[in-house]
């Protein structure tokens, strides 16, 4: 009640002085009309100001009311100046909400724990090791049988829980019509169980629901699937839907795959895949790879008992998994010794996982640190900028700080005065920063979207951010208010009035600042460039294919269908207005998926070198608009296995001695003779080195010459108009028209898979080009206001240089040399903290080498123009300075 | 100034109490009381009375409100709180404590 009152007259201050004021003039009149002398009574009270300080103190909080008037006399300051003030606020405030945002990014893909019960005890298993190509690599995929003896092998000191990869797959709650799509995770019938999670409807998975392959047909939706798509429907329990399976594996376990839906998962679990949102869990044993032991399909995460240390646990596990892959690696074939060496030759280590585990963290871990590294650099820049121009401003009061100091205001008084006005602009860039980085985080997200698979990252908004925000904008005050402040309090009243202070303290510490400020410049564009160059190499590639105007239509058949019904269809399609080509593949190039084997020659054991294989139809080629070198197309009657189309490198790598056409090779047990040989084109990824590649005819044949009918396939249409969207559309429907059991699952555009492939870098080298720019512009205007209040506080000692003759490039040279040398010592900095800084992202870059001269030229020849532009308009004013009425002024 | 100090610690006590007695006094009234009740022996700075009379009501003791008198003068008028009662009752046993203890030492000695 009374802090209330207190805190309350803190804003009713003059009221409150009236009050008193008058109470106290009562008082005396009460007193001179009983009769007292008036002066007496007047005395009596002696200073009525004392009087009223001290009631006021005791009726308000007086460092309250101290900060209020500070904050007064802080709004008019900024008020006065309104364009500084305007242009610091804009630019804290852009530099503040990136740096919001990269944490909010950073948060919700890395750190965020999971909503399970102690997350801090969740691992992931992944297994370490050299790749064929040398590079050493993560795989975290596993095989069922191999993840059953592991879980035996370590029960006592941690469970072990499946989850697969979440896959968008196909499914129908009635009719195939109406096939729609949805993220489905198989996970361990226990997992819900292990994490302490409740159903929020029906019931969740337990260790029953997950004995037998092929035994368990139930579901359990998740919260955000069962509200999107039902509505919170109650009545969901018991609903079936059938798997569509649009699975290349659809083997004997998946059946008829009718699932029943037995329950809704807890409203804040969306699974264990960062960056996924499922949609529908189903038990492992429904999977069909289940009971292979080459088929690795998922992620194996161990949550480890309290009180359990990690290594042992993990020695455990990776013997298990090692003798698992001994006894595998004996049933192989058409593998060299050296070979199964090195697929054995893998640490197995157990990942941290309380944030979840997903290949979106691993693509991006790096990338969002850099740019988080980036933003704090433009966030230091921005502070040097507002340190300057409160620096600057400082030397201006001088006199009213001296004033202040004379009348009896303590050091302290000033420092706060300072720190307020530093925080109100703080305050205000914060807001405005937090309004950036509530729209900004979700749009960059938005923007790693690869094609039909949308990344759906929750990022709430909630006390980590806003703990965060506050956190950053104190920081942000004492960084750019902290030294303006004690300089201000520094003052010394008697020289400040008498009109002269020492101007080259004041200018030393903002010639640090400039220095600071083009060493971050620097090292920003340094890195944006790098990130430029990757993106641009990238894209530059020779494809060897073109994309343009390609269409990938993936088709499922209700069941396997012999090739030559899939011919049909692709014939009643070529005969579509606007289609110009069509042909057969296994999948798209650059859609992720692969085939690859160990290619023998002539009999002899096969090499370490890994080719990949695809089935293409007839003119599959020409539809892709792939060169031939020599040799010709397949034919209608080539058979897989038989003939083969290969690429260059392929003749390279196993054909050295030239002229394949006719020579012979084998994988495994398959046995192709070359036909035709084209140019290369990437197969899974642009960023990999293009590997020898067979494609091999469409139709397949068993040893005994028998047709193998085929589940699913991609139909490549190459269209003679741009319309490719209204195109696809046609297709979808023309497909069933020509074979009813054919439905089309998926339409996607090659420049779409092309473009997939650098979302990250293009996403890199947007923000980080953006960040750069808004550093650039920042320092240039920092340099700009440095130099001209250095030409402001000289002019009368430049005034008279020119008096006894001195030119004007000399003033120039000397009004801005001090400067310069910052600007090089500050790029010399940023330079040495690039070289040092570079190893950290080499994961992110491609074919660019940072010693490059040319990524050093590029950084250093902007901060000069800039430099140039930012120094013009001071030493313009210098050179047009007139000794004549300058020295008469003072 | 020997009479101020002679009402060290005891002012609050003293404006509580007169206050309890006689309801709605302004502050000159308040230091006519003390003088007069006390037969002239204590006497209230204006210095310090003000300060108190605020601090005191910052406390919630006692509330104060203006009020217009029939000379036509305005007067802020205090009155005592059902805090500032309970107040009283703390400071007067306090206030006999001391007094008694006091009077003990003088007449061991």
């Amino acid at each position: 009640m009374s802090l209330r009152s207190r805190i309350a007259n803190v804003f009713r201050g003059d009221d409150l002085s009236r009050e008193i004021d008058e109470e106290l003039r009562s008082h005396i009149e009460e007193a001179i009309a009983e009769g007292r002398d008036p002066d007496e009574a007047r005395r009596a009270f002696g200073s009525l100001l004392r009087q009223r300080e001290e009631s006021r103190d005791v009726r308000l909080i007086a460092w309250i009311e101290s900060l209020r008037a500070d904050a007064v006399f802080g709004w008019r300051q900024l008020l006065k100046r309104k364009v500084t003030s305007a242009a610091a606020i804009l630019s804290l405030a852009l530099a503040i909400g990136a740096c919001t945002s990269a944490f909010r990014l950073i948060d919700a893909m890395l750190l965020r724990p999971l909503p399970v019960a102690e997350p801090e005890r969740l691992y992931v298993a992944v297994r370490q090791g050299v790749d064929f190509d040398g590079q050493v690599r993560t795989a975290d995929m596993w095989a069922y049988p191999s993840f059953r003896l592991m879980r035996a092998a370590v029960k006592d000191q941690a469970e072990l829980i499946a989850i697969s990869y979440a896959t968008r797959t196909d499914l129908t709650y009635k009719s195939d019509p109406e096939m729609e799509k949805a993220c489905v995770q198989y996970v361990s019938g226990w997992m819900f169980g292990s994490f302490g999670l409740q159903p929020a409807l029906g019931r969740l998975f337990t260790e029953n629901d997950d004995l037998k392959p092929g035994a368990h047909p139930y579901a359990v939706l998740s919260y955000d699937y069962w509200r999107r798509r039902f509505g919170q429907d109650p009545k969901i329990i018991g609903r079936t839907f059938r798997l569509g399976s649009a699975s290349v594996f659809a083997g004997p376990a998946a059946r008829d795959n009718l699932y029943e839906i037995v329950g809704i998962g807890p409203e804040r679990f969306t699974g264990t895949e960062t960056g996924t949102v499922t949609d529908i869990f189903l038990p492992t044993m429904m999977h069909p790879g289940v009971v292979h032991d080459d088929w690795t399909w998922h992620r194996t995460l161990a949550r480890l008992k309290p009180r359990v240390a990690v290594e042992p646990v993990r020695a455990k596990l990776h013997a298990t998994s090692r003798a698992f892959e001994e006894e595998r690696a004996k049933g192989f074939t058409g593998m060299s010794q050296e070979s199964i060496a090195k697929f054995l030759d893998l640490k197995l280590l157990l990942e941290p996982a309380a944030a979840g585990a997903s290949g979106l963290q691993e693509d991006y871990r790096v990338a969002l640190i850099a740019m988080a590294v980036l933003v704090a650099l433009v966030l230091l820049i921005a502070c040097a900028n507002v340190a300057n121009l409160m620096t600057a401003q400082a030397a201006a009061r001088a006199r009213e700080m001296a004033m202040r100091v004379a009348i009896g205001a303590g050091r302290w008084r000033l420092v706060q005065l300072v720190l307020v006005e530093s925080a109100m602009l703080a305050a205000a860039a914060a807001a405005l920063g937090g309004l950036f980085a509530w729209w900004s985080a979700p749009f960059v997200i938005s923007r790693i979207n690869p094609p039909d698979n949308p990344v759906r990252l929750s990022l709430p908004a909630d006390w980590r951010v806003l703990g965060f925000g506050v956190a950053l904008t104190l920081l942000v005050t004492l960084l750019f208010g902290l030294a303006p402040a004690l300089r201000a309090s520094e003052v010394s009243p008697a020289s400040a009035l008498k009109g002269g202070s020492d101007p080259h303290s004041r200018r030393r510490l903002m010639h640090a600042l400039v220095a600071a400020q083009v060493a971050f410049c620097f090292l920003v564009l340094f890195v944006a460039g790098l990130f430029a160059a990757t993106f641009d190499r990238l894209s530059h590639r020779p494809m060897g294919f073109s994309a343009d105007r390609l269409l990938a239509v993936e088709t499922v058949a209700e069941r396997a269908e012999i090739p030559a019904y899939w011919e049909q269809v692709a014939e009643h399609l070529r005969a579509l207005p606007g289609v110009e080509t069509v042909a057969l593949a296994g999948w798209p190039l650059l859609a992720g998926e692969a085939w690859n084997g160990f290619v023998s020659v002539n009999g002899a054991p096969p090499g370490p070198v890994l080719a990949y294989f695809l089935h293409v139809s007839p003119g599959w080629a020409n539809a892709m608009k792939i060169a031939f070198v020599e040799g010709r197309d397949f034919r209608r009657d080539d058979t897989s296995p038989g003939a083969a189309i290969v690429n260059e490198s392929f003749v390279r790598q196993f054909f050295p001695d030239g002229n394949p056409i006719g020579k012979r090779f084998a994988k495994d047990s398959l046995r192709f003779q070359v036909v035709g040989v084209v140019r290369d084109a990437p197969y899974r990824s642009v960023r990999e080195p293009i590997l020898p590649a067979a494609y091999v005819p469409f139709q397949s044949v068993d040893d005994k010459g028998t047709v193998q009918p085929v589940r699913d396939s991609t139909f490549m249409v190459r269209t003679s108009g741009d319309n490719l969207l209204g195109l696809a559309s046609i297709l979808r429907r023309e497909v069933p028209r020509a074979r009813p059991e054919f439905r089309v699952s998926n339409i996607r555009t090659q420049a779409e898979l092309v473009g997939a492939q650098t979302v990250r870098e293009r996403l890199l080298a947007m923000l980080a080009l953006f960040f750069a720019t808004v550093a650039l512009v920042l320092a240039g205007i920092g340099l700009y206001g440095v130099l001209d209040y250095s030409v402001l506080q000289r002019r009368r000692e430049i005034g008279i240089r020119m008096a006894i003759g001195a030119q004007a490039g000399d003033i120039a040279r000397r009004v801005t040399a001090d400067v310069f040398l910052m600007v090089f010592v500050g790029a010399l900095a940023g330079l040495a903290a690039g070289m040092a800084s570079v190893r950290y992202i080499e994961s992110l870059l491609y074919q660019v080498k940072p010693t490059d001269p040319a990524m050093l030229a590029l950084p250093a020849l902007t901060i000069l123009a800039a430099v140039l532009l930012a120094a013009l308009p001071a030493v313009i004013r210098a050179v047009r300075i007139d000794p004549v009425t300058m020295l008469r002024s003072e | 100034m020997p009479k101020t100090d002679s009402l060290q610690g005891s002012l609050d006590l003293l404006v509580l109490k007169i206050l309890s007695r006689r309801p709605h006094l302004h502050g000159y009234a308040i230091m006519s009381a003390i003088k007069d009740w006390s037969g002239e022996v204590l006497r209230a700075e204006e210095g310090s009375l003000y300060p108190a009379l605020h601090r005191m009501e910052e406390a919630g003791w006692i509330r104060a409100q203006w009020i217009t008198k029939d000379s036509g003068r305005r007067a802020r008028i205090y009155e005592l709180t059902a805090t500032g009662k309970k107040q009283l009752d703390t400071e007067e046993s306090r206030w006999q404590a001391v007094t008694s203890a006091v009077n003990r030492v003088l007449r061991t000695v």
